[in-house]
């Protein structure tokens, strides 16, 4: 009796459908609330909802999948999420401070504020789009694996992406952040529920506990719950968490969620609290570390199917349709939140500029019919697939840390930047990734006769590296040329609490 | 920025410490192997640490 799993999948998709929508009850909904929630939300929903953007399809499918390819290593997840928690203490209430002071509603608007150029802003929304596009693609793709394997077949991929997404842009278009924030409380209650149930549950069940399971482990693959010598060693793991620990917060929908806070102690509260919310990843781990030896011979883009695999090999239908349920929370909560980032930018970063006369009502009405554009081309890309969104992927992360030297400077170096080193910092950098990415560069092939450890350096430091120097060169050239625009007024605004 | 901003250097030493002095799987810690228990450990101790940092810091005051 399968059809239960899908009935219980259906219900929870229309459960959250009636949330989101009734989110925006008793609320005049202008682009403000829209886009920001109209920046009130208490400590609790801010967590939740950096919680929610954080915790994607990655932590459910792709932590299990990464440990269960990679054993050791996978922990760099959890290490890199928790080192940009200690960052947020200081990074993020100076950002809070000046986008409240400046009526921000998008993360180019801090960059065109910041440095005083809206060109600028333009260029750094098309980078973050071209980003944001291929994150929420991989979302979508996430709705149409999860449905198809927990419903045991009976819904296609692209029947489950058609109507997730539609399910989706329904309720942001309705509610905007309002609709997201509510779905996230549910969707971040279920997923830790399930995903600490199946953490524990399927090492006892398949070698009597954790210890067991750990040990049976290193009795047939020894070395592989630590790091290895070559490849994914130390060089690449603590690379890599810089990488990846720099990006997180820039992702344009993260940092446009810390515009929803009505305070700034909620972001210092919470970097005390989020490192302890990120151990829940490691419950995901332990399941793909108990597929290895349950569910063998996945390779490649496969060992994303580890845990759903693994679930459907032990429990019985309605508890797979209950993973199913979570899964498909884990793809569409932190969606909606891509899509109302992308589509403000879009609104006010591009179309804005193109036509300055827009009112603040016709705007509100352009980021929605935006909202259903996105959704549309995002639907349409993630069927048709293809290589090059592969290669989008791929790309969107380093893609989004090359505005991190822009941020910084902005913060701690605001007399050494102006807009155009800034300018120049990011397509260098942003030209170098997509170099790297679609010629297939490798350190090894960069760099033939470096010792070997520099093979291991995650490539994404280079982009970084010329990013920063280019910044800094071009700013220091244009000093006279720039002069006045430069940041110095973050610091500027004393906190309105 | 002030003193108290040196305290988030714990975790970052944690996490290179890591794959210093921890980056091997026995002996087994509460289970699980010591490379993982390190980054475990590391992460309570963050926690522990952003609090003190958090309760220090005059900005919270009310």
């Amino acid at each position: 009796m399968n059809n239960i799993s899908l009935l219980i999948i259906a219900v929870s998709l229309a459960f959250i459908v009636c949330l989101g929508v009734r989110a925006r009850r008793g609320i005049e909904m202008n682009l403000e609330q829209w886009s920001v929630g109209g920046r009130g939300f208490s400590a609790l929903l801010v967590f939740v909802l950096m919680a929610g953007e954080i915790y994607t399809t990655f932590t459910f499918l792709g932590a299990s999948g990464f440990a269960y390819g990679f054993g050791g290593p996978a922990l760099y997840i959890v290490v890199y999420t928790v080192l940009a928690f200690v960052m947020s203490y200081w990074l993020l209430p100076p950002v809070w401070r000046f986008a409240k002071t400046h009526r921000l509603l998008t993360q180019s608007d801090y960059f065109a504020k910041a440095y005083g150029s809206t060109a600028l802003g333009t260029l750094v929304a098309v980078v973050s789009l071209v980003a944001l596009i291929p994150y929420l693609i991989l979302q979508f793709k996430g709705i149409g694996i999860i449905v198809e394997l927990t419903s045991y077949g009976g819904i296609t991929p692209a029947t489950a992406i058609w109507i997730g997404a539609g399910a989706m842009t329904l309720y942001v278009i309705c509610s905007g952040m309002h609709g997201s924030v509510n779905t996230a409380l549910l969707k971040d209650a279920v997923v830790l529920v399930v995903c600490v149930f199946l953490g524990v549950y399927l090492p006892y069940h398949y070698y009597g506990g954790l210890g067991d399971m750990f040990q049976s482990l290193e009795q047939a693959r020894p070395g592989f719950l630590a790091l290895p010598e070559t490849g994914k060693n130390a060089v690449w793991y603590l690379s890599t968490i810089l990488i990846s620990g720099l990006g997180m917060y820039l992702w344009p929908h993260t940092f446009a969620s810390v515009y929803t806070s009505k305070t700034e102690t909620s972001f210092r509260k919470n970097a005390a609290v989020m490192p302890l919310y990120a151990l829940v990843m490691l419950f995901s781990m332990f399941v793909g570390m108990a597929a290895v030896l349950q569910v063998p011979g996945l390779a490649g883009g496969q060992i994303d199917l580890a845990l759903l695999k693994l679930s459907i090999q032990t429990f019985d239908p309605w508890l797979v349709g209950v993973i199913g349920a979570a899964g498909l929370l884990t793809a569409i909560v932190p969606g909606s939140i891509m899509l109302i980032a992308s589509s403000t930018l879009f609104a006010r970063n591009i179309y804005l500029v193109a036509a300055p006369s827009t009112g603040d009502a016709a705007l509100s009405r352009v980021s929605r019919v935006a909202a259903l554009g996105i959704s549309l081309i995002a639907v349409i890309l993630t069927l048709r697939g293809g290589q090059s969104i592969v290669a989008l992927l791929i790309m969107g992360f380093s893609f989004v840390t090359q505005l991190a030297p822009a941020l910084f400077a902005s913060l701690l170096a605001g007399g050494l930047t102006n807009k155009y080193g800034v300018a120049a910092g990011l397509c260098v950098g942003v030209g170098t990734v997509a170099y790297t990415v679609l010629a297939g560069m490798t350190m090894q092939k960069l760099f033939p006769a470096a010792p070997s450890w520099v093979h291991d350096v995650n490539i994404g430091v280079i982009a970084l590296g010329l990013n920063i120097v280019a910044m800094l060169a071009v700013s220091a050239a244009t000093r006279r040329v720039a002069q006045g625009s430069i940041a110095g007024r973050l610091q500027s605004s004393p906190e309105p609490l | 920025m002030s003193r108290l901003s040196w305290l988030a250097a714990i975790p970052v030493l944690l996490a290179i410490g890591g794959v210093v002095v921890a980056n091997r799987v026995t002996p087994f810690i509460l289970g699980m192997p010591f490379f993982m228990a390190w980054v475990v450990g590391s992460v309570l101790a963050t926690s522990l640490v952003m609090w003190i940092v958090y309760l220090l810091d005059p900005a919270n005051k009310p």
